[in-house]
């Protein structure tokens, strides 16, 4: 039987091959058959999630909070120090210069990642913005949803913190955050099914030693982690529980 | 738990004596000095069953002015404005008690004397089930939306205290 691992379709798009070198380093590592997916959205992910096709997922919070209360998941690793965080940016000579400057009918350029698309919202309920007051535009990545704005043809958008920050110099420029999250909460969590429950203790003990091991150090600095660390039961439940106080 | 400290307090304050659901009683001191707040943040806080704090984050301690050894341990009522009425957590605690999510503006009192308002959600934790404890999340309320809140609220403690 093969395993299917996933990665939360939010990764920085530089990142691609090094997934691939940690499915490499993880099948010999476990001595099972993985087959690593990935999804080109999170709807194509989630329909795979649904049909039980997943047994391991690098998972946005939100996602991850899903797969762990409705799929049975386990939550196992988390990477070192990185939080999620999300920001609402507008163009760098846009008239506003906090949040409570926007009006009904802004127009919100956004991915639908749901973490990050949360915390936009809610970044946004102080100005009394909501869904029904907003103009929003669905776009496939955040690099589109920032053209938009550069183009003029968004007033904001709502984008992963990490995400901004692997932006080029240039594009930053044209740029200015409205506001950031700081939260310290919430972050992306390696979560494994139930075809793989029995092997929980032992996936999350090689991830958490893996930066010990010079060959998965390397591995690590490809996806751009320092290493991996344990969540316990009660941190992935505090998770949860945030995800479900922001909806 | 200790009344609030005369040496802690920032500016002229006024002296309330709060006495709260479980009986005990605290002279709370209060000075009409907001501090905003900031945008993007978000309090969060555990309890357990009782009420008693059992996690607590940053913007917890940096906007209630309290050190995390302050906070944890403590019923979360440290945080009580004599402005807000008995009514309002009233109403939280039967709604969160029956398994279900409460949200609504609250003031709250720093370490201080100040205050700082904010938009609040609380909801229980279940664990196989039972509620097993409650989580807390603030965030920055709509400006307008507070003012309605503490007009209502002022409302409220007069008929309270009448």
């Amino acid at each position: 039987m093969t395993f299917q691992l996933t990665v939360s379709p939010d990764f920085p798009p530089n990142h691609i091959a090094g997934w691939y070198i940690f499915n490499t380093w993880l099948q010999k590592a476990l001595d099972l058959p993985i087959h690593l997916e990935l999804y080109p959205s999170f709807e194509a992910q989630r329909e795979a999630i649904q049909q039980g096709k997943v047994d391991m997922i690098y998972a946005n919070p939100y996602d991850a909070a899903m797969l762990i209360r409705e799929k049975g998941f386990l939550a196992l690793t988390r990477p070192q120090g990185k939080m999620d965080e999300a920001v609402i940016v507008t163009s760098a000579d846009a008239p506003y210069a906090a949040v409570d400057d926007l009006k009904p009918g802004t127009r919100v350029a956004m991915t639908n990642d749901p973490a990050v698309n949360l915390l936009g919202m809610m970044m946004l309920e102080p100005a009394e913005l909501d869904d029904a007051s907003l103009e929003t535009h669905e776009v496939e990545s955040y690099p589109v949803a920032v053209k938009l704005i550069v183009q003029g043809k968004a007033d904001i958008a709502f984008i992963l913190k990490e995400a901004l920050e692997k932006l080029t110099p240039a594009t930053r420029k044209q740029l200015k955050v409205l506001v950031e999250s700081q939260i310290g909460d919430l972050y992306h969590t390696f979560v494994v099914g139930k075809r793989l429950a029995d092997r929980r203790e032992a996936i999350r003990d090689l991830l958490v030693n893996m930066h010990t091991d010079p060959k998965g150090k390397d591995v690590l600095e490809n996806l751009g982690f320092q290493g991996w660390e344990p969540v316990s039961t009660e941190e992935a439940e505090f998770m949860m529980n945030l995800i479900e106080a922001l909806k | 738990m200790k009344d609030m400290n005369p040496q802690d307090i920032v500016g002229e304050y006024r002296e309330y004596t709060l006495t709260y659901y479980d009986g005990t009683s605290r002279k709370v001191l209060v000075t009409d000095i907001e501090t905003p707040y900031p945008d993007g943040k978000l309090i969060v806080s555990t309890t357990n069953l009782q009420g008693v704090i059992t996690h607590a984050n940053q913007a917890f301690i940096d906007m209630s002015g309290y050190t995390r050894e302050e906070l944890i341990g403590q019923p979360h009522y440290i945080l009580r404005h004599p402005d807000m009425p008995k009514a309002a957590f009233r109403d939280m605690w039967e709604t969160i008690q029956a398994g279900k999510t409460w949200r609504g503006y609250v003031k709250n009192l720093r370490k201080d004397g100040g205050y700082y308002l904010v938009y609040a959600t609380v909801m229980p934790n279940f664990r196989d089930g039972k509620i097993v404890g409650y989580t807390s999340v603030r965030r920055k309320p709509s400006r307008r939306k507070m003012e309605e809140a503490l007009q209502a609220y002022a409302r409220m403690r007069e008929e309270e205290t009448a």
